[in-house]
């Protein structure tokens, strides 16, 4: 190749390296330098902790230099993150240098619910609330308050709850989101799988998600092994409505009707039975009900299952086929937000009956077994004051129900402030963390529930639309900035991560642990909590244990000792149920007068003209607690409407001019709630009879100065719910809506 | 110069991406990218109608070609092939006059708010201590393999040989040294 006259000034460049290196310019091109730009943000400090920008817990080292988190990287220790993270993880920055963060402590002004605040000082904003929740306590009894917590800092207000006397501590997290896939592996296994689910994807030969879109869903050790398994030849089935990323990987595809999931799922152990793919022998040793089965799957052929889900019969047979194949290796992912219909224990039962037929519960590729890292509990003083609260929990209606809750329930302490719903009424609210307000259906049910209370104070970091009802807001520092407990989840490989302050909190925010002391101490609990600091609280507890807390620091993580997981490494399987056998048939099921098998039942459909409204996850973000977050919401700003492209030509309302890609649209459901306006995603990508919202946006709260207004609130739209008979949950995927053009009145 | 012999390469499996964006994210502030800026991004493509679909993920960027149209429509020499064929471009002689970004198929480049134009870069800074790009560091589906192609031993260089693979708008005629695993 002939030398151009770059490459000769490149030459002339060489020449005047010395020039370049030492930081002059020569102000003439072709004599400076190129030198390799580095952008400098490796840390002067590299802090390991876990991330809380979702509630997986990966350990994350965060970079810091002149006082300033510059990124953040996986720490490779960690089993969760495996030195990799997800978008979320790596835009931690982007929540701690968020300019809406709450700063100081705020005192409302207004009516409840305006979102008129005072700035005040700390002292003001927690003696306000601790006379405020002495008063309720001394009138309704320490019962009367609640907690909704969700993250690693509610610990701290756990152990208030504990020292204050009431049982009322919920989080959306189960009732709305993994409760009824808990209650049905309880039922079935006798345990709940819990967070994070003791999974072997990265073995399984065949993984199957229901509704699941792992990959759009970001675990990140699930997608991990995900990658992992698809590196390695496994097969995907996938049943979705929609063309999930997950399914755009996937041998089989399904695109089921929505809510008839149930009857593919009966239809797939019919051709298991039938034709003998099933793993009868572990069948016969582990599980109980196996003949009570056989004969409730007899007639529940693919044909019999394709009329209902729209799946052809070759179809459900060639996919059953293949999962029952790759078995024991063969995993039918449980899901974790599993609340859609309010027969979603029914549905999660089948799932895990499926799981039992395949042989994969204690089996290589499929269920493992999962421990604790041992760890000691701060040692407590005996004889601590208490309050005399004795009352059980508030979060059933007074006729009872919902049996095999196995946690409480947030949407029944929200009913039990309705008075006289629940055996007595509460009437305070402290709320940690979660947003209610996109957390909860029937929104406004829940806006007239708050003005029932006598005092709600929220605890948050940024201004979300909850802490607009509330009366007071204390603004909680970021996980970046502050001290926690040890995070020590059960999980295949036990682990210990350690949670500490990358830089000091901003602005006047505090982290969880000083606001909770701080508070029991002005009600005269401080002996609840003798520590100086989490870090000493940390310290101790390690202590106590025989560990570390330098190493632990150093690390960020200690790993337990390995254990036999499953039957190929020595485990024999066993199931936690009163006979130790998997209940096919669950005696328990049918004692509290419901189906011990599980059977389908239609879903109530909309109107003609309406679409099923579903909702799911975008990797970018969590829930509503990233959309403020201008990092990672530069590439996803602002959720779409999808909406079949074939379906939106014959849209009603639209014959003269059809509804071009990307347009505003409004939703208007059931019950006349509209949407914000959103942009329509036409696509072949989902079924002609649903749309689909990616959930969290569609913010109501002004203080989010980013996300405020962009795209939709899929929760907003969910006036009507399902309540779970079995366990209480509320399922979400009951709401129907029209689309409108936005801009054009109804 | 053994380093003359270098050619660097990424290899992004289609299979495994999920289209996370942690790639992105990682980039920016790995490199603190202003906003607005990305020298990285996710492309879904889809073809087909339902329920007969397929898709392809793709986490793009800088094809750091060998055929180097931006380099070439460069007037003041600030684009540049650098260490291993990595197409940079030096700020300090960049006017910010566009020339380049009109000249990529790809749209890889973008204004920088300082006046420069602004690029993937390979992460040259991590690699000269031998350290893979952040992008590939982060990935989590380990979706992204980066190494010496003209090391025949190197794990890109083995990827390329084993995997089916493909180059964006190959009939641009630049070579990219990105490469696509299908």
């Amino acid at each position: 190749m002939a030398i151009g006259r770059r490459r000769f000034i490149q030459i002339g460049a060489a020449g005047a390296g010395a020039v370049a290196a030492s930081g002059l310019a020569t102000r003439f091109w072709g004599l400076d330098g190129d030198p390799v730009p580095d952008p400098r943000t490796d840390g002067d400090k590299v802090v390991a902790t876990y991330c809380e920008l979702c509630f997986w817990g990966c350990g994350v080292l965060a970079h810091v230099k002149g006082g300033r988190v510059t990124k953040l990287t996986g720490n490779p220790h960690h089993p969760l993150s495996n030195g990799l993270l997800c978008p979320r993880g790596a835009g931690a920055t982007g929540l701690l240098y968020d300019p809406d963060r709450l700063k100081r402590p705020l005192l409302r002004r207004g009516k409840r619910g305006e979102d008129v605040f005072e700035e005040v000082s700390w002292d003001a904003a927690l003696n306000e609330t601790a006379a405020r929740l002495e008063d309720v306590a001394a009138r309704h009894g320490p019962e009367a308050v609640a907690l909704f917590t969700h993250g690693s800092g509610g610990a701290w207000f756990k152990q208030f709850m504990k020292a204050w006397g009431s049982p009322n501590v919920g989080a959306p997290s189960y009732a709305q989101c993994r409760g009824p896939r808990e209650a049905a592996f309880t039922v079935t296994y006798g345990t709940p799988l819990g967070s994070p689910e003791p999974l072997d994807l990265a073995n399984a030969r065949c993984i199957t998600l229901i509704g699941s879109h792992l990959g759009e869903n970001m675990h990140n050790t699930q997608v991990q092994e995900l990658a992992e398994a698809i590196g390695k030849g496994a097969g995907l089935v996938v049943v979705d409505p929609r063309f999930s990323v997950a399914a755009s990987k996937a041998k089989y595809w399904l695109p089921v009707k929505p809510g008839t999931d149930i009857a593919l799922l009966l239809a797939w152990m019919n051709v298991l039975v039938e034709e003998r793919l099933y793993d009868a022998e572990y069948v016969a040793r582990h599980t109980a009900g196996f003949d009570e089965l056989k004969a409730h799957v007899a007639d529940k052929t693919p044909e019999w299952a394709w009329a209902i889900t729209g799946l052809r019969p070759e179809l459900i047979r060639a996919s059953a086929r293949f999962i029952g194949g790759a078995r024991p290796a063969s995993l039918v992912h449980p899901g974790r937000h599993t609340v859609w219909y309010g027969d979603d224990t029914q549905r999660e039962r089948a799932m895990a009956i499926l799981a039992a037929l395949l042989g994969s519960w204690g089996r290589r590729g499929g269920y493992l077994a999962q421990a604790r890292f041992p760890l000691a509990p701060y040692p407590l003083p005996d004889g601590l004051p208490h309050h005399p609260g004795e009352r059980a929990k508030a979060d059933l209606p007074r006729s009872g129900g919902y049996p095999l809750a196995t946690e409480v329930l947030a949407n029944g302490l929200c009913d039990a402030t309705q008075p006289g719903h629940a055996l007595y009424d509460l009437k305070a609210w402290i709320v940690y963390g979660c947003n209610l307000v996109q957390a909860m259906p029937a929104r406004q049910e829940l806006v007239e529930k708050m003005q029932h209370l006598d005092f709600l104070v929220a605890v948050d970091v940024l201004p979300s639309e909850i802490c607009g009802w509330a009366d007071v807001v204390l603004p909680e520092a970021t996980y970046l900035e502050r001290d926690d407990d040890l995070s020590a989840p059960a999980y295949k490989r036990p682990f210990v991560a350690i949670r500490q302050p990358a830089v000091a909190p901003m602005y006047d925010s505090r982290p969880g642990w000083w606001i909770a002391k701080e508070l029991a101490t002005r009600v005269g609990l401080a002996a609840w909590f003798p520590w100086k600091d989490a870090q000493a609280y940390v310290a101790t507890r390690l202590a106590a244990s025989g560990l570390s807390h330098e190493a632990l620091a150093e690390k960020g993580v200690l790993l337990g000792k390995v254990e036999p997981t499953c039957e190929e490494e020595g485990l024999p399987v066993s199931a936690a149920t009163d006979d130790g056998k998997i209940q096919l048939f669950s005696k328990e099921l049918a004692a509290l007068g419901f189906e011990p098998l599980p059977s389908y039942h239609p879903q109530e459909e909309g109107a003609a003209g309406t679409f099923r409204l579903l909702s799911g996850r975008a990797p970018l973000h969590t829930f509503g607690r990233t959309v403020n977050n201008r990092l990672l919401a530069e590439p996803y700003p602002e959720n779409e409407v999808w909406l079949n492209a074939d379906a939106a030509r014959s849209l009603p309302g639209f014959e003269l001019r059809p509804l071009e890609q990307g347009e505003k649209v409004v939703l208007v459901n059931q019950d006349g709630v509209r949407s914000t306006p959103v942009r329509a995603k036409l696509t072949q990508r989902i079924r002609g009879d649903c749309v689909y919202l990616v959930h969290g946006f569609g913010q109501t709260a002004r203080k989010l100065s980013y996300a405020y207004g962009r795209g939709a609130s899929d929760s907003a739209l969910t006036s009507r719910y399902k309540v779970d008979p079995i366990m209480g949950g509320t399922g979400m995927n009951v709401n129907f809506v029209r689309v409108e053009r936005a801009g054009e009145a109804a | 110069m053994s380093s003359a012999a270098k050619r660097y390469a990424m290899a992004v499996d289609t299979r495994r991406c999920v289209g996370c964006n942690a790639c992105v994210i990682g980039c920016k502030t790995e490199n603190a990218l202003p906003e607005g800026g990305f020298r990285d991004w996710i492309v879904q493509e889809v073809w087909g109608t339902f329920p007969d679909l397929a898709m392809q993920i793709r986490s793009e960027r800088c094809n750091h070609c060998s055929e180097t149209p931006c380099v070439a429509a460069c007037p003041t020499g600030a684009s540049h092939v650098a260490d291993g064929g990595a197409v940079l471009v030096n700020p300090a002689k960049c006017t910010g006059c566009k020339a380049c970004m009109a000249a990529c198929p790809y749209g890889a480049r973008y204004v920088h708010p300082g006046g420069h134009v602004d690029k993937c870069t390979f992460c040259l800074h991590r690699v000269a201590r031998g350290d893979d790009p952040a992008c590939v560091e982060i990935c989590p589906t380990r979706s992204l393999t980066f190494g010496d192609t003209n090391d025949p031993d190197s794990a890109v260089a083995r990827l390329l040989r084993a995997r089916r693979h493909e180059v964006v708008r190959p009939e641009a005629g630049t070579e990219p040294n990105v490469f696509f695993l299908v």
